[in-house]
């Protein structure tokens, strides 16, 4: 078997299959990044993932899970002053949150090299919008990297590493879900480390490192001028490449994933443009892309997302007088939506240059199967809780939801949760509802993970300010949704044991008067406690705990001891109820060919947990067999 | 070729694929891959693409150009041929059945084996099945549809040889002395 932790210390060069995330962990060895932080999102935990693959001891670099982005940051940024080179990564909508403090980053001198890793998400694969954090190395002044593929992926983290360290700035290097997620065989050089670890080096001298009014003016001088002296000295320059078919008439710019399509569908074309490819899209390769527009009649840009680059080099034609050159960006609304795979490649060709591309023959390819969405596991206590819950509440009390597994119980028939946001946002959300709640009862449900990620802020809120709501609490121990990842309840870090921060202590030390805490898997006594929650005057939390039933199945079944077991329905007994298939919902319960109700064994694990929700006791472990 | 995998999170189609992929390079043969991770895992359908020959630049597959569909699961068989398959291509699927929230709700109709046969003799499909009545771990019915694969010869240059010799790459021990016992018993 190949040892994935062992290939990523290799001192001589080596290829290997991997994806993006993956490839990008070897740069960090190579490069001899010293410190690595990060909050779990999609599409970026599998970098977590590789690393976790070096055994704790002989990981050449630190790495931690924060409690989230922000914090990820600062730490990723003390270390940087420091003299160390450090990177923090996290997914797209991660970038807000980490935003008060990244902000400065430029404005800083960071001794050591920093580097931001994001993975953005066109196409919404895993987030709840579609950001471009492009906007943000504009609005920052930082340099931005857009790799297309694993290979490039690694490559251009070694390169923002250097540039990083040279110039003692921060780089943020962007990736898309599909660069991180494609795998591909990647080549990568050799590793002369472990490198000895060097001495604290903060010195107040490097600085100023205290942005405050005036003191600021030379510090945003400086920033601008090192982008100035990254456009002057040709290193934007150096990370664009041109492909030349020869077409004087037409070129195309473009960059990272959607290069890769547009090179896919032009091995049908007759006809190819141009092609200029960015490395750098901020700033931009301005000679470059002068050279190119002077060089062609006609430029489309194809860019996913917003239309950054577009406006950019519209600009830089104006002022250069270019008035022989036709830009095409983007035209309709669609062009600023989703991910620019092959097919959205060929539509947009198709609708300005025709001649160039065959059409999308209209699609009569219509998916008329139920779909898939995703849903809570057997077992989930996830869906003990909202059954229960649901009981305890009337049809227009008004359910706020948040980020992680439990999002997933707006979905039917559980119908818990009319609003979502972003993380940690349903208990401020809850106490603006609240303040004309008429009587309806004000629920907001909240993940551990996400409690002391950012919902902490407006729990104090609501005890300071005195808001009226219930907050459920749906404590399962881990990070779920990403990959189970460690949070501060968990008794773990990424590296070790460690105490729990019990939520309930950290509630009670706030202040919290009304806190009632059950297994989930208690409905009937949930059901109750909801009800006595909501009568409650002012804040109230009702912690409803269950470990997620995924991770202790999977640790479960690598124990000798474990036997698997399944509940099946008494055919003598079951009366079509049906509160287990359409009230429960369990993904184990199907309707068999009979019409009678049935157990996928595939599926049960045994939990027992649908048992109590049957009103004639028909869900039963096969004989004499119990949990 | 274009090869468009498909199934429920949790049913291990990642695994199918990264085993697929390790045998199409010791086959010398260039490709890129893209499995789905994050929220979908969850119980949604995860699909995984792999495209592979003599120069690919993407592994995103377009509608109606896979050469080959891979379920685990009936709905999901139906369900990327429906977007993917090209006329003429191979349906490789395991015979088991999870069935989608709205089914299950009484609200979508269920899909059942003939459906997908039907799809194939209108499109001149070819249906591989793959099942195993004897197998106990859910877990290895990716090894299952590999057998059939490698055993019927169905991906020019990926061998027996090749797809043991991946598995080989990806687990040790206990583990792997059951996949290749459960793959070998499913060869002929």
């Amino acid at each position: 078997m190949k040892k994935l932790g062992k290939l990523l210390l290799s001192k001589d060069p080596f290829q290997e299959i991997v994806m993006g995330n993956t490839a990008l962990v070897r740069a960090m060895i190579e490069s001899g990044t010293e410190v690595i932080t990060s909050y779990p999102g999609s599409p970026t935990p599998e970098i977590a993932s590789a690393i976790s693959s070096i055994e704790f001891e002989k990981r050449p670099f630190y790495f931690e899970f924060s409690t989230n982005e922000k914090v990820a940051t600062e730490i990723a940024y003390g270390a940087a002053i420091n003299g160390q080179l450090s990177t923090v990564f996290f997914k797209s909508v991660g970038l807000n949150v980490a935003s008060d403090t990244f902000m400065q980053l430029s404005l800083m001198n960071i001794i050591g090299g920093m580097i931001i890793i994001l993975g953005d998400d066109p196409g919404l694969h895993s987030s709840q919008n579609e950001q471009d954090n492009r906007h943000y190395a504009k609005m920052s002044y930082t340099p931005i990297l857009e790799p297309s593929s694993p290979q490039e992926a690694y490559d251009y983290y070694l390169k923002a590493a250097d540039l990083a360290r040279t110039k003692q700035i921060p780089v943020l290097l962007r990736l898309t879900t599909h660069v991180c997620h494609t795998k591909q065989k990647v080549s990568f050089s050799s590793w002369n480390g472990p490198y000895d670890k060097k001495r604290s080096l903060f010195n107040p001298e490097n600085g100023p490192y205290i942005p405050v009014t005036s003191k600021v003016i030379p510090m945003k001088t400086r920033a601008l001028k090192n982008l100035r002296a990254i456009e002057d000295e040709g290193i934007s320059d150096s990370f664009a490449e041109s492909v030349n078919n020869n077409n004087s008439k037409r070129g195309i710019i473009t960059m990272g994933m959607p290069y890769l399509s547009l090179k896919d569908v032009l091995t049908q074309s007759n006809w190819p443009p141009d092609i200029l490819k960015l490395g750098m899209t901020f700033p931009l390769p301005r000679q470059k892309i002068l050279h190119f527009l002077k060089e062609h009649e006609e430029i489309k840009i194809l860019e996913e997302l917003d239309s950054e680059i577009e406006l950019m080099i519209k600009a830089l034609a104006f002022d250069n007088a270019l008035s022989n050159v036709k830009i095409i960006g983007k035209e309709n609304v669609q062009d600023w939506i989703g991910e620019y795979t092959p097919e959205k490649i060929t539509q947009l060709l198709f609708s300005c240059w025709p001649d160039m591309v065959k059409p999308i023959l209209s699609d009569n390819r219509e998916i008329t199967l139920s779909p898939r969405p995703p849903q809570l596991c057997p077992g989930c206590g996830h869906r003990s809780a909202f059954h229960a819950i649901k009981k305890a509440l009337k049809a227009d009390d008004i359910k706020v939801g948040d980020i992680g597994c439990h999002t997933l119980g707006h979905l039917p028939p559980y119908n818990m949760g009319d609003i979502v946001m972003c993380m940690g946002a349903s208990p401020a959300i809850a106490s603006g509802l609240s303040l004309n709640k008429g009587t309806r009862n004000i629920i907001a449900f909240m993940g551990d993970s996400t409690f002391f990620h950012a919902a902490m802020p407006s729990v104090i809120n609501a005890i300071f300010n005195n808001h009226n709501f219930t907050m459920i609490l749906m404590e399962n121990g881990t990070t779920a949704m990403t990959g189970h990842q460690d949070n501060p309840s968990s008794g773990r870090n990424f590296n070790e044991t460690v105490e729990k921060i019990p939520i309930r202590k950290v509630l009670e030390g706030f202040g919290v008067e009304h806190i009632f805490e059950v297994d989930a898997y208690k409905q009937q006594e949930l059901s109750e406690l909801v009800k006595e929650a909501i009568t409650i005057e002012g804040f109230s939390v009702v912690i409803a705990k269950h470990p997620c039933m995924l991770k202790l199945t999977r640790q479960n079944k690598n124990k000798k001891s474990y036997v698997l077991k399944h509940v099946e329905i008494d055919q003598n007994i079951c009366v079509l109820h049906k509160e287990c298939i359409e009230d429960f919902a369990c993904p184990s319960f199907s309707i068999a060919e009979s019409g009678q109700i049935v157990v996928n064994q595939d599926l049960c694990i045994g939990d027992g947990s649908c048992r109590q929700t049957c009103p004639v006791s028909a869900i039963n472990y096969p004989s004499g067999e119990s949990l | 070729m274009n090869i468009y995998i498909s199934g429920v999170g949790g049913q291990g189609a990642g695994m199918l694929s990264e085993i697929l992929v390790r045998a199409i390079d010791y086959a010398g043969i260039d490709f890129k891959a893209v499995d789905t991770h994050g929220l979908a895992q969850r119980g949604g359908t995860v699909v995984s693409q792999i495209r592979f020959g003599e120069k690919v630049y993407t592994p995103l597959i377009r509608s109606g150009e896979a050469h080959m569909c891979i379920a685990l699961e009936l709905h999901e068989a139906l369900r990327s041929m429906e977007k993917f398959i090209c006329d003429g291509g191979i349906l490789v699927y395991y015979d088991t059945i999870w069935e989608p929230l709205g089914v299950r709700l009484g609200n979508d109709e269920k899909i059942k084996e003939q459906n997908i046969l039907d799809f194939c003799q209108k499109h001149k499909i070819s249906a591989v099945k793959a099942f195993d009545k004897n197998l106990v771990d859910t877990r290895m019915q990716n090894v299952v549809i590999l057998a059939q694969i490698a055993g019927k010869g169905l991906i020019e240059g990926v061998t027996i040889e090749l797809i043991e010799k991946a598995m080989e790459d990806l687990m040790d021990g206990k583990l792997l002395e059951t996949n290749l016992k459960v793959f070998r018993e499913n060869l002929s």
